[in-house]
């Protein structure tokens, strides 16, 4: 059996090496973020890591050991040809690894709850929890070919290829997509989300540093993905102001015709600004229906839930095509003519506004702490779902 | 009105000069190079004469064999061909920065590693594993051949099938350029209206028939055609990961074939099951090609493990540690391979319980592989250990794969997941596991079982060299990765902006790395060359050069058609160990006629024609499909009326063949003495 010193020596060596990533002089800014959510998901991959070395390093040295003391030439070793058993030995073997497996399967459900990016933050750093009147301050991401809308309903900006938001106030993203899958990404703030197209996922994080960061999609999307890039900034909330104020400057507004513009494929977009969007348009980016005319997915489930229209609804369904033959915005709609909106409620749209809030059934298990006060839920209307549809 | 899509030819489909990458320099140089290569080759065997020889002895051979060494050989032309691809990756993204567009533009560069990562798992990997398989497991059973030999014929040929549409998608079209699982909407026929995901879909569709026969055949050879005696918990380990393998493929290859062929409806048929629009839902598609593509790991690696059962209880002359445990282990981890699909997209937003169910999951199949690689480490102690390649292989997997189980498990706990999802450190983590697993538990079994199948060793000098090479240049390949990772690099890059710049030299030291595999290929390459070379030198007549402990030793080498004169009793569960040890002496007379069966055109014709119905429906070119496919049809009617299908070997030559092998052993003998 190996003499425990060596073994612990080497134990310690490699307990550095993360240590010593972190000191080379890279920016690793997955385990050195600027947010408090990336923050403690970095931690996680530095705990599952130690708490694996636990076992793998005492593995690969007895593979190295064993591996040299039991070579043919060296012939004092004792050679036991028929030993292929021994009870004590083979409960070490299952048990170990189960014990560290038990207390990161711990960690895992603890961890995977607390930051459920579906779940609105307590905190903002370690010890500073959120008031209880704190709002959120949304943003509403479309991803689109290649290049990144952020929509800031409460400023009533919208801007492409560049976000900002204050040091220390909660954000909670709404992030969609128009046409392909693709995956929100700043990895200074927070773990990645998918964006998808007819589907809304949530992000809540918040920045608690200052600073310019990189942020992209995670997930290829075609031709231009490797430009689709854009900068985040934290600033204090003055600079955050001043930003707002340039993008009020820039005169245009965010309509439903100019996004059917701005959704036709390009690449590299510079940033752009809008002073102005349209009320709404970001759940009708969600339910397929920017198209003045067109019966938003919503509505169409809504009928559809209802036993749908019989043989009326044929016509409608035929207008329903969103990306059938060509991609998302790459051929001009100019032709197309949609019926399908009588049946809306203007109403509707503003109900649909409203996302539904996190779980809020109190959370079981140690060390898993309620989140601050709760958003009060609002009448959901027929499709607020929020999460990816399910299968069904 | 809804625009339409374009009209297509009643005669030549979606085919035409269009089709011809022409324009493309690289393409076309490529080109050029294989069809000389090509004019050459086939110039050569007919100058040999050796066409003949070929379709007879080879092409139409239901010899099990014959077949796993044809695999083997799919797999290393594949692999060169994957293999370049990567190459290509590696100097591109070493190249596109600073403002530079690298050398490859983005319609390239997109369907190169899409490429890659399918000929690397579907017609590398899995030719190989499939090839040992076939080559292995019938010897260690003891069987003559699979339970059905015809079917193994045809299942070999859909894989080439599916190869050759694949290698076909350079010349004549283009591949997909949409990442290896080809996610809608992206492969949709909105967003990928070309022919690249066709050939995706057809030449994987064309390959799964063959995989999935092929899982079949060899569940049922393991099931029923096992010597008396060989109850389960005797078989040898390698056929027991074979087994629970080709249970996996049985169980998940059909989920790939229907998700793809949804898929395909999409997009020919216009259906709308993974579209955005009409209630299609991408994420249906996410879930099924996973529900495939996990278990699909554990295909590959499976029998890898298995591999190194038999390697590591070999050349430490000792029993497997904890035979049963590993057996356990094993079916234990085919089991939880099937309810872990969910950890290849936590990011999409399952949920916090739903995300920690497949997260805790995923990290209890580390238990199973735990054990097994304890086991492997209890079989080293008190042993004898003899550092030939296979070992040396061996050694190197087991210091590489647990890294690469660590950082499989850290990607599982979903939360750190969200930080590392596609990026760079996923890829170094799956070419952790994959190289550090499952390409070197092939190489070792290469050379393993290689005086097995040709009755020469091979060459020890350059497959050391090429370990060597191999094994340094892996880790400066992905070391440089994982680190990128951490810094929050995403994959599929073709280009890299300026804020990249300080980042440039990992990805030229990660070339270097790639570079240093290169130097490996090409050794091993030239290993096989000097041992064919100088196979004189490095006969081995013994038929059992590793002093092996499974019955496939107890042949001669290579072994005779019919594997084994006397199908052979078992007592224990390393058979050919206990056989010496109790020195049961070689049966020389008595022998009989054996039943064996009769090599066939059937299957490589039902497969040409096959895979010319999946080149016609790429095209869309409808009379041809339609033409081909009954073809297939009414060949496999025809060929029930074959009913040639099976021989003796006659009584007097299994005595002749085993005369001459007594004369040799006895030979082997004397010079010993």
């Amino acid at each position: 059996m190996p003499s425990p010193r060596p073994l612990l020596a080497r134990l310690r060596a490699l307990l550095i090496l993360p240590a010593f990533a972190l000191l080379c002089g890279c920016d690793m800014v997955v385990l050195n973020p600027a947010g408090d959510v990336a923050r403690q998901q970095g931690d996680l991959v530095i705990v599952s890591t130690l708490l694996m070395l636990l076992i793998i390093v005492p593995v690969m040295a007895l593979v190295v050991l064993f591996a040299w003391r039991y070579r043919e030439s060296n012939q004092e070793a004792t050679y036991a040809p028929d030993w292929d058993h021994s009870t004590s030995l083979e409960l070490v073997i299952w048990s170990a690894p189960l014990l560290i497996i038990i207390c990161l399967g711990a960690i895992t459900w603890v961890s995977t709850h607390l930051l459920d990016p579906y779940r609105p933050l307590s905190r903002t750093a370690p010890g500073k929890p959120i008031a209880a009147d704190v709002k959120p301050l949304e943003v509403q991401v479309v991803a689109l070919d290649w290049k990144w809308l952020f929509i800031y309903p409460e400023q009533g900006i919208a801007t492409v290829n560049e976000m900002a938001a204050p040091v220390g106030r909660p954000i909670r993203f709404r992030i969609s997509a128009s046409s392909v899958m693709n995956s929100f990404y700043i990895p200074a703030l927070a773990g990645q989300i998918y964006a998808m197209p007819a589907m809304e996922t949530p992000l809540n994080a918040v920045f608690d540093k200052t600073g310019v960061f990189q942020g992209f999609s995670a997930n290829y999307s075609g031709h231009g993905f490797s430009s689709m890039r854009f900068k985040a900034h934290s600033t204090d909330q003055a600079g955050f102001d001043a930003w707002v104020a340039e993008a009020k400057k820039a005169g245009a507004t965010l309509d439903r015709a100019e996004y059917l513009k701005l959704e036709r494929p390009s690449e590299k977009e510079p940033v752009r600004r809008f002073a102005g969007v349209e009320a709404g348009l970001f759940d009708m980016v969600t339910n397929l229906c920017v198209e003045p005319g067109k019966m938003c997915m919503h509505q169409m489930m809504a009928l559809d839930a209802q036993g749908g229209m019989g043989k009326a609804g044929l016509h409608n369904v035929r207008q329903l095509a969103y990306d059938k033959f060509g991609g998302r915005g790459t051929h001009a709609h100019a032709g197309k003519s949609f019926v399908g909106e009588i049946c809306a409620d203007k109403q509707d749209i503003a109900v649909r506004a409203a996302p539904k809030p996190g779980n809020p059934r109190p959370l079981t298990g140690a060390g898993m702490k309620q989140p601050a006060a709760e958003p009060t839920p609002t009448a959901p209307s027929v499709a607020s779902e929020t999460r990816p549809r399910p299968l069904s | 009105m809804i625009p339409q899509p374009a009209p297509v030819s009643p005669i030549l489909g979606k085919l035409s000069l269009d089709a011809l990458p022409l324009h493309e320099p690289i393409v076309v140089a490529t080109f050029a190079v294989v069809a000389l290569g090509g004019i050459g080759l086939f110039a050569a065997l007919t100058y040999f004469r050796l066409w003949g020889y070929l379709w007879k002895e080879w092409f139409t051979s239901v010899d099990h064999k014959k077949i796993g060494i044809m695999y083997m050989i799919l797999g290393l032309v594949m692999f060169l061909r994957g293999f370049a691809d990567a190459i290509m990756i590696r100097s591109q993204q070493a190249l596109g920065f600073g403002g530079s567009d690298g050398y490859l533009n983005s319609h390239h560069f997109d369907q190169v590693f899409t490429a890659h990562g399918v000929i690397m798992i579907f017609f590398v990997a899995m030719p190989f594993v499939t090839g040992l398989m076939n080559y292995v497991v019938p010897l260690q059973i003891g069987a003559r051949d699979v339970s059905f030999p015809f079917l193994n014929n045809f299942s070999f040929w859909m894989t080439v099938g599916g190869a050759v549409l694949v290698m076909a998608s350079l010349f004549i079209g283009e591949f997909a350029r949409t990442g290896w699982l080809a996610y809608p909407p992206l492969s949709g026929l909105a967003y990928s209206p070309d022919v690249g995901v066709d050939y995706y879909i057809w030449s994987l569709q064309v390959a799964g028939v063959g995989t999935t026969l092929s899982g079949v055949n060899l569940i049922a050879t393991i099931v029923k055609l096992r010597a008396p005696g060989m109850s389960l918990m005797k078989m040898p380990v390698f056929t027991w990961t074979a087994l629970v393998t080709n249970i996996l493929i049985v169980a998940v290859f059909p989920v790939l074939t229907v998700v793809l062929a949804l898929l395909g409806l999409d997009r020919v048929f216009h259906t709308n099951f993974f579209t955005n629009d009409f209630g299609g839902s991408p994420m249906l598609y996410v879930n099924l090609i996973w529900i495939w593509g996990h278990p699909e790991v554990y295909i590959l690696v499976l029998p890898i493990f298995g591999v190194f059962s038999e390697v590591v209880s070999t050349f430490c002359s000792k029993r497997l540690f904890g035979y049963s445990s590993m057996v356990y282990a094993t079916c234990v981890i085919g089991i939880l391979s099937y309810i872990v699909w969910l950890h290849h997209f936590f990011t999409m937003g399952s949920g916090a319980s739903v995300n920690s169910f497949f997260g805790i999951s995923t990290m209890v199949i580390s238990i199973p592989t735990g054990a097994k690689l304890f086991n492997w480490l209890f079989t080293m102690y008190k042993g004898r250990i003899r550092y030939t390649l296979p070992m040396m292989w061996t050694v190197a997997f087991m210091l590489t794969f647990v890294i690469g189980g660590m950082t499989g498990v850290m990607m599982a706990v979903p939360a750190a997941d969200f930080v590392l999802h596609n990026s760079v450190f996923l890829i170094a983590h799956f070419h952790n596991v994959i190289i550090g697993g499952v390409v070197w538990g092939v190489f070792a079994a290469i050379n393993y079982w290689w005086p097995k199948a040709f009755g020469f060793k091979l060459n020890e000098f350059w497959g050391k060299v090429s370990f060597w090479m191999w094994v340094p240049g892996f880790w400066v390949a992905f070391t440089p990765l994982y680190m990128l990772g951490l810094m929050g690099v995403t994959r599929r890059m073709r280009v890299f902006d300026a804020s990249f710049d300080p980042l440039r030299i990992y990805y030229w030291i990660a070339l270097l790395g790639a570079f240093m595999i290169a130097a490996g290929i090409g050794a091993m390459l030239i290993q096989i060359g000097v041992s064919i070379w100088k196979r004189e030198e490095l006969k081995d007549e013994s038929g059992d050069p590793w002093n092996g402990r499974t019955l496939e030793w107890a042949t001669s080498s290579p072994p005779p058609e019919y594997n084994f004169a006397f199908t052979p009793k078992i007592h224990e569960i390393d058979a050919w160990a206990d056989m010496k040890a109790k020195g049961v002496a070689r049966p020389t007379e008595g022998f009989r006629d054996i039943y064996m069966p009769q090599g066939t055109w059937a299957g490589i014709t039902l497969a040409g024609l096959a895979t010319l119905c999946g080149f016609a429906l790429i095209w869309q070119v409808w009379w041809l499909a339609i033409a081909s496919f009954v073809g297939v049809v009414a060949t496999a009617i025809a060929h029930t009326f074959n009913y040639n299908r099976t021989f003796y070997i006659k009584a007097d030559h299994v005595a002749e063949v085993e005369a001459a092998r007594t004369a040799q052993l006895a030979a082997l003998e004397k010079g010993a003495a």
